[in-house]
């Protein structure tokens, strides 16, 4: 046996084989850098492993069928009525089946975290400069499986057949017929014939359990296999250069990091969705064209698209033997189509407009890029005003104000807000770039007077903890000796280390 | 340094431990064992909780027990492994050199050059193989649409168009009943459909109307709408023309009807006629009449589509 053990027969064998060992080394090697914000994408990453999980545990009980049954389950209430087989067979694994209700509730809450982590990942990508060139074909994988994941979710949503989602359902069909010369053949041939028909269910089971999840693993495998290929994007520091990467090693640090991140994405969905109740279908009922609920969202993701429904004026075109619903079609097929049109084009664009062709590896602080900051800033303002726009009924109700009002104020503060929040975003970045310091923790400044009575200003000295060791990146050796310096506050007074410690100021 | 080197240095390094390079790590990380026990801790709360997680399944005990146990034993097990990766693993900082992706121009050029010349000589020199192929992969790639088009549904022909709403049809409620006379007081609400509606694919969706009894005498709702709604019964078809909801509210004393789902209010009294909200057309009305029997029925079906609106719709009639 030669010096490593069992670990080197195996790591021998599989490289006689398979060619393992020069690649693999790397592999372990590889660095990747610390910062909060790089986590953000771990998190949509982990919580697809989440929601194939849970989601794999769900297809087991539910059945994708318009079916209408009789419901003779444990509910006590719905004990009698005509339901459907997608339906019953929900509720079912909500009350029949055991961990059904909790394994339910985690891949609902596992949905809106994934969705919901893509685009703050997205925000960071964005608002760093992450996309710029080399960068620019993960940006665009990236927001496609943001569209994927959206779609993935409503069509998710939707299958339990329950009241709400019927109507949801309902609401997609009119806008998908909205889109003129092909909108009722669209239609006709999704949902086999008129709403509601009898396919529907099948057909989005279909696309959601397969098709869609299929194609944003694929594009997962691409984004991560181009994060690999091209290296991770780091903030300017110590050390760090347009041709390095400065960091944690692959192994074993990143990797224990990364795992236990895993399990706490895990954990955390799990105890969502044992303490947070979320779709409650069996307190909706099954799906009847006829009935509708009030005060009633769709998820969060859509809410946006909701509101541009709401607020938009009845602009109906009606002439020469047709009609376009652009009271329609301009707020949920034209608005949403631009928005990710734009979010697609937009290292293009940038391109287009800086002229910038080199290769970028170290990221921008928004402040450095004020106009891009101010624009991404706009148009997550104009989200927030339509999603909070998805509740005017709600908010003048709880207001006590006329529905009128709420009305046109979002419609005023649809245009009003994205511009002051660009103008106001734009003069904090410009302001931030003057500060002398910014970015390092505030000293006391002390005010002395002299015996003349003249007023000067000194900035104190760093407080002792403020001061600490910074150490000169090196590459990751075969053998990381875990050496603590000295246990208690002597180790703070370490002048340097065989790597080159330096005492820096913060 | 290259792999090679690197496989050489078996020099012992030795690092000052990860948590004294990190300003952000108070004493507790200068301290290595006492961080090691509380992780040691985290751990055995995560497997007390995993088993526990184990006892409720097996058990069938509540869910929220079920996931309370399974989400704190992971969350502890995940905290206390990511404790131990920032606390007690090297962080380096350790730096590793990018390797330039792009090629050298020559081996661009070769690239390029092996795209254009064989190119130029095996393909171009066969235009007619070429277009015949791109010809059959084109024709390969319309029909295979076809079945797309064809089999997933029918043709919509005139099928928005259409309700089972017909000249004669008796009103009748969900349970079949058929509506007398004196079967709503006034301010009653109540959805009525074709009879038989219910042997009709989605007759519910597109059939259902909205019967409400405004006044106890005949209610004139536009000009040339005389005799359609008589004894203040007025029919409307419940399908919003917005985006489809059913128009399910009924303000009673606006005598406004409401679609909750963008609040789009249709005044009942004049012929549905939009008033507030998105909705960008009347709901279309169903005159009505009653038989020699007293029970009421369509004079005829609706004299245009129900619903939202679509590139093929042609009536354009507005109040």
């Amino acid at each position: 046996m030669g010096p490593y053990g069992r670990v080197g027969q195996v790591v021998d064998e599989l490289d006689d084989r398979l060619g393992i060992a020069k690649g693999g080394r790397v592999f372990l090697d590889k660095i990747f850098p610390d910062h909060w914000s790089f986590m953000l994408g771990e998190i949509a990453l982990y919580s697809f492993v989440v929601l194939i999980a849970t989601g794999i545990f769900l297809a087991l009980y539910f059945v994708p069928s318009t079916n209408q049954v009789i419901y003779h389950g444990t509910y006590k209430p719905l004990r009698g009525q005509v339901v459907s087989e997608a339906y019953e067979s929900t509720v079912n694994i909500s009350f029949a089946v055991r961990g059904g209700l909790l394994v339910r509730q985690m891949h609902h809450w596992a949905a809106d975290i994934f969705v919901g982590s893509i685009v703050v990942h997205m925000a960071r990508v964005f608002f760093t400069g992450a996309f710029r060139k080399p960068r620019e074909t993960n940006w665009l994988i990236g927001t496609t499986m943001l569209i994927l994941a959206i779609l993935e979710g409503f069509i998710g949503y939707s299958l339990p057949d329950d009241l709400i989602s019927g109507t949801g359902l309902r609401i997609g069909y009119s806008i998908a017929e909205s889109i003129p010369f092909v909108g009722s053949y669209l239609t006709s041939f999704l949902w086999g014939g008129t709403f509601p028909g009898n396919v529907i269910i099948e057909r989005f089971y279909l696309i959601h359990v397969f098709i869609i999840p299929l194609a944003i693993a694929g594009l997962l495998a691409a984004h991560l296999g181009l994060l690999v290929r091209q290296k991770h994007t780091q903030f300017k520091g110590e050390g760090r250069t347009e041709t390095n990467v400065v960091g944690s090693p692959m192994f074993p640090t990143f990797m224990a990091k990364t795992t236990g991140f895993l399990f706490m994405v895990a954990g955390a969905t799990a105890l969502l969705g044992a303490f947070a109740q979320i779709n409650p279908i069996w307190q909706f009922g099954s799906y009847d064209p006829s009935k509708i609920s009030y005060a009633v969202q769709p998820d969060w993701y859509m809410g946006w698209l909701d509101g541009a429904l709401r607020i938009m004026p009845s602009w109906e075109f009606a002439g020469w033997g047709h009609t376009v619903p652009l009271e329609v079609f301009l707020p949920a097929v034209v608005f949403p189509g631009l928005i990710f049109t734009i979010a697609l084009l937009w290292p293009a664009l940038e391109h287009r407009i800086t002229g910038d062709n080199e290769l970028h590896n170290l990221l921008d602080r928004p402040r450095d890029r004020p106009k891009r900051t101010a624009a991404g800033a706009a148009l997550f303002a104009l989200l927030f005003v339509l999603f909070a726009a998805s509740s005017t009924d709600v908010l003048a109700n709880y207001f006590h104000l006329s529905l009128n009002f709420v009305l046109w104020a979002f419609r005023v503060l649809t245009f009003v807000v994205p511009i002051v929040v660009a103008f106001v975003t734009y003069g904090i970045c410009r302001e931030m770039q003057g500060v002398q310091g910014i970015g390092k923790r505030k000293r006391a400044v002390i005010v002395y007077r002299s015996a003349e009575g003249e007023y000067s200003t000194v900035t104190a000295a760093p407080r002792p903890d403020d001061e600490h060791e910074e150490l000169d990146p090196e590459p990751v050796p075969v053998r990381i000796d875990i050496e603590p310096l000295a246990n208690g506050p002597q180790a703070a007074n370490a002048e340097s280390s065989p790597t080159g410690a330096r005492r820096v100021t913060r | 340094m290259s792999d090679d080197e690197q496989e050489t240095t078996r020099t012992r390094v030795p690092m000052p431990i990860a948590t004294l390079s990190d300003p952000h790590l108070g004493d507790a990380a200068k301290h290595p064992s006492r961080v090691e026990g509380i992780i040691a801790l985290i751990f055995v709360l995560g497997i007390v909780m995993t088993a526990g997680f184990g006892a409720a399944y097996w058990q069938n005990w509540n869910p929220w027990i079920i996931g309370g146990t399974m989400g704190a034993g992971l969350f502890l097990l995940g905290f206390g492994l990511t404790a131990w990766g920032k606390y007690l693993m090297p962080q380096g900082p350790f730096v590793e050199e990018r390797h330039v992706l792009a090629g050298s121009p020559e081996e661009r050029g070769a690239m390029s050059a092996a795209l254009v010349e064989r190119s130029a000589v095996v393909v171009k020199r066969r235009k007619l193989l070429g277009g015949l192929f791109a010809l059959g992969a084109g024709i390969f790639g319309i029909v295979a649409i076809f079945p797309l088009l064809r089999s997933l549904g029918p043709v919509p022909g005139t099928s928005l168009d259409r309700t089972d709403w017909r000249k004669g049809s008796l009103l009748v409620d969900s349970n079949g009943r058929s509506v007398k006379r004196g079967t709503l007081v006034v301010g009653g609400i109540m959805t009525v459909y074709p009879q038989n509606f219910e042997y009709s694919p989605n007759g519910q969706a597109t059939d259902q109307t909205v019967l409400i009894r405004v006044q106890d005498s005949d209610l004139v709702t536009a000009p040339g709408r005389e005799t359609w709604a008589p004894a203040g019964y007025v029919a409307y078809s419940k399908v919003c023309t917005h985006l489809g909801c059913p128009v399910g509210l009924y303000e009673q004393q606006l005598e406004l009807l409401v679609c909750p789902c963008h609040q789009s209010m249709f005044n009942v009294r004049n012929g549905a006629v939009p008033q507030f909200g998105p909705a960008p057309r009347p709901l279309p009305q169903l005159p009505l009449y009653f038989d020699s029997d007293g029970t009421l029925r369509a004079q005829t079906g609706f004299d245009q589509a129900v619903g939202p609106g679509f590139f093929e719709r042609t009536t354009t009639e507005k109040l």
